[in-house]
């Protein structure tokens, strides 16, 4: 089947304030004892919006103001940590297709790329604009343009940045390598074959 | 022309380049745990594909395994899910599982080299981040996300992007009482949780051409705690030295051969890298972290930063991590109080981290009030640490001798802290809610600077406190 291809995604944003957000944070380690991903969107940032009571803190992902998110714009090495694929997959369990950062950690910027979810970098001044933007207008919906790589919310139109490799397999509908992988089944026995070891 | 040894590694196992640039890379070895893998199983199954080459992969169970309860069903019973649908995938699918009744499980990363499945020149890879482990040896080894572990399950192969190399060289010679966990420590505090994006860390020099391969194994091991994906250290004797005669190691026969190969895959002395940084192993004290990440680290001696004292960029961060960490600005770090003490994880729970403790705590005690538990990093640690009869030391100490598993490192298990109890660990994450508690707090230091934890009840210089 067909992957969808990604130009841009258009929907409400939410600021999540931070640099170096890890992902326990945004999906704490218990909430992955589960052999399946689904549920998990319920659990996103868990911690820092819950007290251990169970009621909500301050957090903008508890503002409704911006409830219905699909846009989240953080700041930087956001994803660092732990491998865990569980992170962007509660990401778009509750709603996010996009995520607007300083920079992202290496393995969850793949992990993300790879379910569809472009993320991209944006400088620290632009993300200041855009966060005050949010603030100001907070029923208003902001594009991640995939293809321009520029985040156009209302008359603002501020640049990001995507790793090429990564636009391209957004851009082409080819963001889950799976079946170009499969396709080349006796390159990798050549391969297998070549290697000193088993 | 002269390459690093990480080019040498990835072009040996380079299959194409796809249609957006990346690279087709074959994974020679993947192992897989309980966490990470159920779902990727389940989408095989979904698609109807096989393992393509199931004597490629290796399970263990780690990070829901209770240290104090062996026998199943587990009581908490998403635990016993987890490790009954491991063990389901591993007989229907065809790998090998090295489950707990097989005497050889534990923490994924101290089980493939303790069986020799590391092995230089090979491409590595595991659902878990802190696979960097295994370029210990001279090995390539990737932290992946699920979806990559489908990939490499149906295929042995994932698409990634080429790295940068940064050479990391120490020289000169360590202080006593400083250890690899404090070298990384180190590299992390000065080039920061995000210098290493997009780069594979090669670590070089004097320290590490001495250094044992746990100790290697120790800095490897914490090289994404720097944003670096990958790090590793040339092979040399004692790389093989270390992989010979284990379950998975070449045979005789074939040993002479392996080694032939295994130096070729050595970074040329004339390579180029990316970049190069270099540090003086004088300049290393015994590190501590202090904040809600591996950078938010000082010298034991120090004092706790203050707003006022870091840069504008780091001042926001500064200030989350002291309001979160409940500590004063300025004030010592030498001296505060600590709740628990844990010795264990990927980073430092194999049999020399026991015995270099062992060694110190004789005719010492935990502090009245401190919870101080060992919990070694595979059944075959525990095995050997007992044979020496390193069990009885730390309990004859006050601690608590557990079984092998991940523990209180990231406690998906019962081993975790309660309310805001601050713990002097061993383990290689200090984030908010780590270790199970989400106002718990964590201290990330050597096992001996946990030790000197457990028995002054605070942080210690353990230099002053095991004098003996």
């Amino acid at each position: 089947m067909a992957l969808a291809k990604i130009n841009q995604i258009t929907g409400k944003a939410v600021y999540v304030p931070g640099d170096d957000i890890d992902t326990d944070r945004i999906i704490p380690a218990r909430f992955m004892k589960c052999v399946t991903f689904d549920g998990l969107g319920e659990y996103l940032f868990h911690d820092v919006r819950f007290d251990e009571e169970g009621n909500k803190k301050n957090h903008s992902l508890n503002d409704e103001r911006f409830s219905g998110s699909s846009i989240m714009l953080s700041g930087k090495n956001f994803g660092c940590g732990s491998s865990r694929e569980h992170a962007p997959q509660s990401l778009y369990r509750a709603g996010f297709r996009a995520v607007i950062a300083g920079n992202f950690a290496e393995i969850f910027f793949g992990n993300s790329i790879n379910l569809g979810i472009p993320c991209v970098s944006m400088d620290s001044e632009n993300r200041e604009i855009l966060a005050q933007w949010i603030e100001s207008n907070p029923t208003h919906e902001v594009t991640v343009d995939v293809d321009s790589l520029k985040v156009i919310a209302g008359e603002l139109s501020l640049s990001c940045e995507m790793r090429p490799g990564a636009r391209e397999s957004l851009l082409n509908g080819a963001w889950d390598p799976l079946d170009e992988l499969l396709s080349a089944s006796s390159e990798v026995d050549q391969v297998a074959g070549r290697l000193a070891y088993i | 022309m002269a390459k690093n040894l990480f080019q040498k590694v990835w072009d040996t196992h380079t299959v194409k380049v796809l249609s957006n640039g990346q690279t087709q890379l074959f994974v020679g070895r993947h192992l897989i745990h309980e966490v990470t893998s159920p779902q990727a199983f389940g989408m095989l199954r979904e698609k109807g594909l096989p393992v393509r080459y199931p004597e490629r992969t290796f399970a263990t169970v780690d990070h829901i395994v209770p240290t104090n309860e062996s026998s199943e069903p587990y009581s908490d019973p998403l635990a016993d899910a987890m490790i009954k649908e491991l063990r389901k995938n591993c007989e229907e699918f065809g790998v090998t599982f090295f489950d707990v009744s097989t005497g050889k499980q534990g923490i994924v990363h101290v089980v493939g080299p303790e069986q020799g499945l590391t092995q230089p020149g090979m491409t590595i890879a595991c659902g878990d981040s802190h696979t960097s482990t295994h370029g210990a040896f001279g090995a390539i080894a990737f932290g992946i996300g699920t979806s990559q572990v489908r990939d490499l399950l149906a295929t042995q192969t994932m698409a990634l992007g080429k790295l940068k190399v940064r050479r990391i060289e120490v020289n000169g010679k360590l202080a006593p009482g400083v250890y690899a966990k404090d070298v990384i420590l180190h590299i992390i505090r000065k080039l920061g949780v995000n210098g290493g994006t997009g780069y594979a860390y090669e670590y070089a020099g004097d320290v590490f051409d001495r250094f044992t391969m746990e100790e290697r194994m120790t800095v490897c091991n914490m090289s994404i705690e720097g944003g670096a994906r990958v790090g590793y250290v040339n092979p040399d004797d004692t790389t093989f030295n270390y992989i010979k005669g284990r379950p998975y190691a070449p045979k005789e026969d074939d040993w002479e051969q392996a080694i032939q190969t295994w130096r070729s895959f050595a970074s040329d002395p004339d390579c180029d890298y990316d970049d190069v940084v270099k540090i003086d192993a004088e300049d290393i004290p015994p590190t501590v972290t202090w904040g809600i990440n591996p950078g938010q680290a000082i010298g034991v001696d120090e004092s706790i930063p203050s707003v006022d004292t870091v840069s504008s960029d780091d001042r926001a961060g500064t200030e989350e991590a002291l309001d979160y960490m409940k500590l004063t600005p300025g004030s010592p770090l030498e001296g505060t109080p600590i709740d628990v003490a844990f010795i264990g994880s990927c980073t430092n729970g194999r049999i020399s981290d026991l015995e270099e403790v062992a060694k110190l705590i004789e005719g010492h005690k935990v502090m009245d009030g401190v919870q101080a538990i060992v919990v070694p990093g595979s059944q075959i640690v525990s095995h050997m640490a007992m044979e020496k009869g390193l069990d009885k030391i730390f309990q004859d100490a006050g601690f608590e001798w557990r079984g092998a598993g991940c523990s209180m490192c990231l406690a998906m298990n019962p081993d975790k802290l309660i309310g805001d109890q601050l713990c002097a660990s061993s383990s290689n994450r200090n984030f908010k809610g780590r270790q199970g508690s989400p106002t718990g707090r964590t201290m990330l230091m050597s096992p001996v600077m946990v030790a000197a934890a457990a028995v002054t009840g605070k942080v210690s210089d353990a230099r002053k406190v095991f004098t003996n």
